[in-house]
């Protein structure tokens, strides 16, 4: 049997409100189909499954908020019968936590599982964050050995007796305030900027467009994102994430674009493979993720897997952004405004569109030196448009 | 470095610390022609001469005794007791002797003594060569208490014990002996401090010696569950370094002391109070121990292994502090 569970959506997300069921009882998934639309605090994102099987029983019902990590749905494996799947299947599904009997006496770990006196069992700590929380303990079930209170059954009423979240947009704001003050906690951040004369690129990308078909523009953020790609070959520790205080560099490129919701609000989900994708499909990929994002109707892959972001606020009219990382990456890439300015090169001085490239890095996965490398390549790649 | 057993790192630490001073010295039972009955000692006879490798009498109180003189005369003997088993012989030397001087000359004596002694079960030889008694140990105000649970710490543990001015006694497990790991080069360690051997945060397991291996298998078999489970191992039975086993607790909410010691007063015991005593309102679950059972170690290899701390075990302590 399998057991599709709730995945994490993004580091600042710890539980999901189950919004829709894409398959129902019977059916057969296939690894990578979307199954469910999960509502994280951002946005209404696709839930893909990554085994194939039949879907045997769903588990919570639409509407319900449950934690990352719960079991949405039980799946059978192919060849298995509801039987066999039944022999196997776990005593309680997580997300129905049915009162347990005490614990039984195994003999080696409880020595005195005598019944517990009258009083009723509260752990100290649940009683502590209670009254830090000034909630009734009376009033929590206990969903500890012998039904104690434990403290994750504090924080979980307290959360259930908060009043509901004002609208999306508070509750996205809460995520960014989350994940940004993470960030600039933990992160100890090094910026690094580069002016890169864009003038072999826009022409070569002008005379390439008139070629193409309007539908296959492509512009010259896609250049930008191929670009950063490719260089990040020359410094992989900025491309990956920071766990359990190592780095562990990602085995793809999967940049996170920085996309401004219209009401507010800020998402980075992720184009795969940017590095082994063409500039047409690029583009096509870059439109799509913006106006699903924009709609709400992203993937769980998306979400959850960026493994370096870009953004540009080029097109807000800024010289030059200095990003934020998002945790756990490790690096972050800005680009400001393309703008025609005077330029210096081999004694002349001549009108250059220049755009001003920025790095913000993690100082625990990389030096300057290794950021300043990528600078350089990524300049260095811009001037060979031909070969993005 | 390569690839090494716990055996040859201890090997590997007493020729260096004969090698690198002329006042160490090797005494015990069977240490030199023999090689040692765990044949830590096996070649160092050859290598360093009758002088430095010596052969002791059958005699724990005796030649433990003599090793407290020696130390007191300025040498930094290294004094094998063949195991736990033989050393309560020496008890009256290693409590009233090498762990009073200091107190009872007002300061103008100390005993760098290192005794070492194989302990634990598990290997079939019997209630009598089966107890662990480093609890007791653990209890003496004014020595020290080492009990290396890897091989890189069987090498490494040495050294700073020598250089400690106070008695200082390694407890080997005898299970741990043939344990072979990649280790770096030999570095300085410290013998204050614990440390978290892998990490986790669902649950706190403290342990040591011969019972880390066990734990750590817990803890794998654990994760396949999705119970993250953290293991602390001690290292240092005395003095305990319980800001890292707090640290611990506190941030699992939750401890399992692993120990195979008797229970009762077992230092798991020690370790419970001292975590109800500074950790009480952090904690989410009563603290439990898997301990040895309160029997004779049996010989029956079935026996034997429902007698001591297992996986299983402690697995099912985990599951039961919280709660599934």
């Amino acid at each position: 049997m399998i057991e599709f569970k709730l995945p994490s959506l993004g580091a600042d997300m710890d539980q999901g409100k189950l919004l829709e069921w894409k398959v129902k009882p019977g059916d057969v998934v296939k690894r990578g189909q979307v199954v469910a639309v999960v509502d994280t605090s951002k946005a209404a994102v696709e839930v893909e499954i990554w085994q194939d099987g039949t879907l045997l029983e769903q588990l919570v019902p639409i509407g319900e908020t449950v934690p990352v990590g719960t079991v949405l749905a039980t799946l059978l494996q192919p060849g298995e019968t509801p039987e066999q799947a039944a022999l196997h299947k776990r005593e309680a599904p997580a997300a129905r936590p049915a009162p347990k009997p005490a614990a039984p006496a195994a003999a080696v770990a409880a020595p005195s599982a005598a019944p517990l006196a009258q009083r009723r069992p509260v752990s100290p700590a649940a009683r502590k964050r209670a009254s830090e929380l000034k909630l009734d303990i009376d009033k929590v079930a206990g969903s500890g050995p012998h039904g104690a209170v434990t403290i994750e059954d504090v924080e979980k009423a307290a959360a259930r007796a908060a009043p509901a979240p004002a609208d999306r947009y508070a509750e996205m704001r809460k995520a960014i305030a989350a994940a940004m003050s993470r960030s600039k906690r933990e992160i100890p951040h090094y910026y690094l900027s580069e002016t890169i004369p864009m003038q072999r690129a826009a022409e070569w990308l002008a005379r390439e467009n008139e070629k193409r078909p309007v539908t296959e523009r492509v512009l010259i953020g896609a250049l930008q994102l191929k670009a950063v790609a490719l260089a990040l070959a020359k410094a992989p520790e900025l491309n990956g994430f920071w766990l359990n205080g190592a780095f562990q560099p990602a085995s793809g490129v999967h940049i996170g674009i920085a996309i401004s919701i219209r009401q507010g609000g800020l998402i980075a989900p992720a184009i795969h493979d940017v590095d082994k994708k063409s500039l047409v499909e690029l583009m096509r990929a870059l439109g799509d993720l913006v106006s699903r994002a924009r709609a709400g109707s992203l993937r769980s892959s998306e979400m959850s897997d960026p493994t370096i972001t870009v953004t540009n606020l080029g097109d807000q009219g800024v010289e030059a952004v200095f990003g934020v990382i998002y945790p756990p990456q490790v690096a972050l890439v800005g680009f400001g405004r393309l703008e025609t300015r005077p330029w210096a090169e081999g004694g002349e001085l001549r009108a250059v569109p220049l755009v001003t490239a920025s790095l913000s890095a993690d100082h625990r996965a990389s030096d300057g030196i290794r950021g300043a490398r990528f600078l350089a390549e990524l300049r260095e790649r811009l001037q060979h448009p031909e070969e993005l | 470095m390569g690839r090494l057993s716990y055996r040859e790192g201890m090997r590997q630490a007493l020729r260096e610390a004969l090698a690198g001073d002329p006042r160490v010295f090797l005494m015990g039972e069977d240490v030199g022609r023999y090689g040692g009955t765990y044949a830590v000692t096996k070649g160092l006879l050859e290598e360093f001469g009758p002088e430095r490798v010596r052969d002791a009498p059958l005699s724990e109180l005796a030649f433990v005794g003599a090793g407290i003189g020696a130390a007191l005369g300025g040498m930094r003997p290294i004094v094998e007791v063949m195991t736990v088993n033989f050393s309560l012989l020496a008890l009256d030397q290693i409590v009233n002797n090498a762990a009073l001087y200091h107190h009872m000359s007002g300061g103008q004596f100390s005993v760098p003594l290192v005794i070492r002694m194989a302990t634990g079960a598990g290997r079939q030889i019997a209630a009598q060569h089966s107890h662990s008694f480093e609890n007791w140990y653990a209890s003496i105000p004014g020595i020290k208490v080492l009990a290396p649970g890897t091989v890189e710490d069987a090498r490494d543990m040495l050294a700073p014990a020598l250089a400690d001015p106070d008695t200082v006694v390694i407890f080997e497990h005898a299970q741990l002996y043939n344990m072979e790991a990649d280790v770096p080069e030999a570095r300085n360690t410290d013998i204050r401090s614990a440390a978290v051997r892998r990490e986790g945060k669902a649950v706190s397991l403290i342990t040591y010696g011969g019972s880390l291996p066990k734990t750590l298998e817990a803890a794998t078999q654990l994760a396949e569950e999705g119970i993250a489970a953290e293991v602390v191992d001690l290292r240092v039975l005395r003095p305990l370094d319980m800001a890292t086993v707090l640290a611990s607790v506190r941030k699992c909410r939750r401890a399992v002391v692993v120990d195979e010691t008797w229970r009762t007063g077992s230092l798991a015991a020690e370790i419970i109070a001292r975590i109800a005593e500074e950790a009480f309102y952090d904690l989410d679950a009563p603290p439990a121990r898997v301990c040895s059972e309160e029997v004779p170690i049996p010989y029956a290899k079935h026996l034997e292994e429902a007698a001591l701390p297992q996986p299983a075990k402690i697995v099912a302590a985990v599951k039961a502090a919280l709660g599934r």
